[in-house]
């Protein structure tokens, strides 16, 4: 073999070896059924991560992600929580940020309203343009002017 | 073309409608990016009461102290960890506004080993009355703390009124805790402020 033929060798083993040990972050956790792990896994990929700016708890290598992430599988395996009082339970410490999910307030009304009123003002627009188009008749040909074609069509 | 004469004149106001769109865009990026740091979260706890727990103490694994120990008083809670390199900024500030004023300093010491957070403190000086040591960070998750260092300002009856998430500088101290304080009756030596 040659020596390219050894190196190549030498990096698949390589691979095989320690991409495992790179990817041994990943935490190890039991349930009870196929369900929690299930609903465990919905949950982390649903709540955002606090320390990221556009990060699900999955997706997440901080600290603090890893930390939550612990505290939601406690709280589906060992303490029986429902979905929602997971959810209520991360919105009471860590806001309506974790929940990707703004509430209807006085801060955020805009987030809510503006696509729909933009909906509405394109909406506005089509209709506008529509009717317009609508008002534009074409008049018809002269009888000189359907002549002229024929003669040119004939031609 | 004859088709293009049969078009409707345009308006001469019509002129001005991308003129509009532009200022409006202007407008829309003009608030929102002056709507300050998207890092630091609105804290879940303000205006509501300092959660219960029970901890031990940094300085003795067999003294386990609850929320009541921070009762009774106005209190500043510190979570702070030898792993952050902003709570030793902030290190110096934070004693000397124990040295300004009669405010108690609380510790919170967050995700650490306590040996190195007792030889921290031996290192940099103690200006903490209490350290609550929170080594699995449980406690931390029920403050919503995700980042040291992070401070807490309760009154008397355990009610969260203020957080600071990162360091507290002598603007914060001027221009957050100061007044206050000085609403809580905290006694504060003249001269500041």
């Amino acid at each position: 073999m040659s020596g390219w033929g050894w190196r190549a060798l030498l990096l698949v083993w390589a691979t095989g070896v320690f991409t495992p040990l790179l990817a041994s972050q990943i935490d190890v956790y039991r349930f009870d059924d196929a369900q929690q792990k299930t609903r465990y896994q919905a949950l982390i990929a649903e709540l955002r991560c606090p320390k990221c700016l556009n990060t699900n708890l999955a997706g997440s290598d901080a600290p603090i992600a890893q930390d939550l992430r612990a505290a939601v599988h406690r709280l589906v395996v060992q303490e029986g929580f429902t979905d929602q009082q997971v959810r209520d339970w991360l919105q009471a410490r860590y806001g309506d940020f974790v929940l990707y999910d703004p509430p209807f307030t006085a801060r955020t009304w805009l987030v809510w309203v503006l696509p729909i009123g933009l909906l509405l003002v394109g909406l506005g627009l089509l209709l506008l343009l529509q009717r317009r188009g609508r008002q534009v008749v074409s008049a018809p040909l002269s009888d000189a002017q359907k002549a002229h074609i024929r003669d040119y069509l004939e031609r | 073309m004859a088709g293009s004469d049969s078009k409707p004149p345009m308006h001469r106001a019509s002129l001005f409608v991308p003129l509009g769109l532009f200022v409006v865009i202007v407008a829309v990026g003009y608030v929102g990016f002056s709507l300050g740091d998207r890092h630091v979260l609105p804290s879940a706890l303000l205006k509501k009461p300092f959660p219960q727990f029970r901890a031990t103490t940094l300085h003795d694994p067999d003294m386990v102290v609850e929320r009541a120990a921070l009762l009774g008083a106005p209190v500043l809670v510190n979570v702070w960890a030898t792993w952050c390199p902003t709570c030793q900024a902030e290190h110096e500030e934070l004693t000397r506004i124990t040295q300004v004023s009669d405010i108690r300093l609380v510790g919170i010491n967050y995700k650490d080993d306590r040996a190195k957070a007792l030889n921290w403190l031996a290192q940099f000086g103690n200006p903490y009355d209490l350290v609550v040591y929170d080594d699995d960070g449980l406690l931390g998750v029920e403050l919503g703390v995700y980042g040291a260092p992070e401070t807490f300002l309760l009154d008397a009856d355990g009610t969260v009124i203020y957080k600071r998430v990162g360091d507290v500088n002598r603007n914060i101290w001027q221009t957050e805790l100061l007044p206050r304080l000085r609403e809580l009756g905290v006694r504060i030596q003249a001269g500041e402020g």
